[in-house]
């Protein structure tokens, strides 16, 4: 087999191709989220569409896949949408949502739903007390049980919606 | 890969415990941060300042004693003749204030960081 073939048809090439996919497919999820705004009113607290591929991709392929996904994610939908602030917000939420969601599943006790509802939980909660290094104002505080009910509610829907998507789509499950 | 198991309600309920032990325990600690003092000033200048959550009596120069009890401040001696700081109402409420005009002692309810406090920043 020549190289060229080993490396097109390999695993890894593969690897990339779905981080690829992936990555584009969740940067498209940030943009619809920001034109079509999820507002009930308060400041902070949006759907996510995003961990859609997220969790695909934790569930998919693997914690380290998911990790480069939402990165690129967060670069890129803080550079096209967002300020120098934002991009502190949301990698702080992203990386340690990933975490915990990664964490959970890997206990193999949890089903998606709690999986994504902690996820969505740990977001919320990281964007609040970033708001409170970056401002030092305790009220903000206020804000953490609020975000912390609306990360569980939206994680719980996004959860079931992933776990809808990867059942539908077969050839998901084969990645 | 299942959608939900059991152990996911504890999830649920986890986080909801945590929410309410959040809301009482700022519910507590603003408290604090909205503690208020009373500031005692003779002739325009500024005498003392102490915390309204510990009961005390304290002695005004040799004219006045003026006694905190639970978070309410009241004149409770003055050697002047009116004694009208006496019997006016005890105060607890900040910009609330006692006034003994013949010895020149005014006792007001301050906040902490003196003015009104509020949130400022705005989180994007």
């Amino acid at each position: 087999m020549r190289l060229q073939d080993k490396i097109s048809n390999g695993p890894a090439a593969k690897k990339v191709a779905y981080i690829g996919i992936l990555s584009a497919l969740a940067i498209i999820m940030g943009y619809l989220e920001a034109i079509i705004p999820f507002n009930i009113g308060l400041p902070g607290i949006k759907l996510g569409i995003c961990n859609i591929v997220i969790l695909v991709a934790l569930y998919r392929l693997g914690l380290s896949e998911a990790f480069i996904v939402s990165i690129i994610r967060v670069v890129v939908i803080a550079l096209l949408f967002g300020n120098a602030m934002s991009i502190l917000y949301s990698a702080a939420g992203a990386v340690l949502s990933l975490l915990i969601m990664w964490f959970l599943k890997k206990s193999n006790r949890f089903g998606i739903i709690g999986v994504s509802g902690a996820g969505g939980t740990v977001h919320g909660m990281a964007q609040v007390a970033i708001a409170y290094l970056m401002t030092n104002a305790f009220p903000i505080m206020w804000y953490m049980p609020i975000l912390m009910i609306a990360g569980l509610v939206t994680g719980i829907v996004i959860g079931a919606a992933s776990y809808i998507i990867m059942t539908r789509i077969p050839k998901l499950q084969e990645i | 890969m299942k959608l939900f198991k059991k152990a996911d309600i504890a999830i649920i309920g986890v986080v909801i415990a945590l929410t309410a032990t959040l809301i009482v325990l700022y519910l507590g600690g603003f408290r604090n941060v909205l503690a208020q003092n009373l500031t005692i000033s003779v002739d325009g200048k500024i005498y003392g300042i102490y915390p309204l959550d510990e009961d005390m009596e304290i002695k005004i120069g040799d004219s006045n004693i003026c006694t905190i009890k639970d978070g309410k401040v009241s004149m409770t001696y003055a050697d002047c003749p009116d004694q009208s700081c006496i019997h006016s109402m005890s105060i607890s409420r900040a910009g609330e204030s006692i006034v003994c005009l013949p010895n020149k002692v005014v006792l007001k309810i301050t906040g902490q960081s003196g003015d009104g406090e509020g949130v400022d920043a705005v989180a994007r």
